[in-house]
């Protein structure tokens, strides 16, 4: 993770399908342009769909980190306002 | 003067219990209608019917209480909202397809485009018995493309573009078929494994694949009085003009070889799958 310079995270481990997507679209929301979002989230619905939904969104995913505790950060540059 | 229910029913007028009454099945392509085509038939079933419309399980809108006496007015009144009469009976029935790439996220393929191409090559053809087009967009198969004589399903074959891959793993994640690995910056994808989804592309955040987009054709599918899948013989096509040859082909094979009354499994199983199959390879690879 110290490849990047995380400005705000956010933990989506605690709801579900869509709810995962609309806390993670939230939280981007948040952020100013280039701004960098760590989202934690979990194995499983969650990591096969939030990503594409977040791409689909328009912004830029920059990795997907295993945790190796059955959740995953996936960090995501903002784009557009 | 007895009336001729063969030509009615041919004509998409299905009788109903109570006696001169009619259910007028329209025809609609791929599950679309226009706004306007939905205001003359409001008007049809208000001014003809009873006031209501009923909405086919294979995506058709019938018009109920329609008397034997007002059929000519009922096509005259459609026809000026662009409204025709469907079919039913022994022939190619309505083509019914998802919304498709057009519209929906999943989809892989145009499968509005394609319900019309295959409408106007194919609908109301005469044939031994009913004959089922379904097309769905993708493998969630929201329009159940097996339960169909002949069903179509999108898919998108990939190959990796190592060099605008940035090993984020996502793709991984997104399979839902585990077929895609990711070893020291390389992905490998397990053929065997790979059902042509297409997650990973759409889930890539460089457009990392090589993708062809084509059909998975599966046939001989019955979903009334007899349940069966219908089976594909070749894995992916991915050309459209080979897809319209093998329909082509399917359809040559049912009214060549079908007895009269028997759906296409039936066929297929009476006559041998094998012989079917390798008329399909031979139009394939033609």
């Amino acid at each position: 993770m110290s490849d990047f310079n995380i400005d705000d995270k956010v933990d989506i481990t605690d709801v579900v399908c869509p709810t995962t997507f609309v806390k993670a679209k939230i939280a981007l929301e948040e952020l100013d342009e280039g701004q960098i979002l760590s989202i934690r989230m979990n194995d499983g619905e969650p990591v096969q769909n939030v990503p594409r939904s977040i791409k689909e969104e328009g912004h830029q995913i920059l990795k997907l980190i295993d945790n190796e505790d059955g959740t995953y950060n996936l960090i995501v540059k903002k784009v557009g306002d | 003067m007895a009336v001729d229910y063969a030509t009615l029913k041919k004509g998409g007028f299905m009788r109903q219990k109570q006696k001169n009454n009619f259910s007028l099945r329209l025809r609609v392509v791929g599950g679309n209608l226009t706004a306007g085509q939905l205001m003359k038939i409001a008007e049809v079933a208000e001014k003809f019917g009873d006031g209501h419309v009923h909405l086919t399980s294979r995506q058709s809108v019938e018009i109920p209480f329609i008397k034997l006496d007002d059929i000519e007015a009922v096509k005259n009144a459609l026809a000026e909202g662009n409204v025709e009469p469907g079919v039913c009976g022994p022939r190619v029935r309505t083509i019914t397809a998802c919304q498709g790439q057009a519209i929906c996220p999943s989809g892989c393929i145009d499968t509005y485009a394609l319900a019309k191409e295959l409408d106007d090559r194919y609908f109301a053809r005469e044939l031994p018995h009913k004959f089922k087009f379904g097309i769905t967009g993708c493998q969630n198969n929201c329009l159940k493309a097996e339960e169909n004589d002949l069903g179509i399903k999108g898919g998108i074959k990939v190959s990796w573009k190592e060099d605008a891959c940035i090993g984020c793993g996502v793709c991984v994640k997104a399979c839902r078929s585990s077929a895609i690995s990711l070893n020291d910056g390389k992905i490998e994808v397990d053929a065997d494994k790979c059902n042509f989804c297409g997650r990973c592309y759409k889930a890539c955040p460089t457009e990392a694949w090589d993708t062809v987009h084509g059909y998975i054709v599966s046939f001989g599918g019955v979903f009334g009085n007899s349940i069966s899948k219908g089976e594909p013989i070749i894995p992916f096509i991915e050309d459209k003009e080979k897809l319209l040859k093998i329909c082509d082909t399917a359809v040559r094979f049912f009214e060549e070889n079908a007895k009269a009354g028997e759906r296409f499994k039936f066929t297929l199983d009476r006559v041998g799958r094998e012989k079917f199959e390798q008329e399909i390879l031979e139009a394939y690879n033609e």
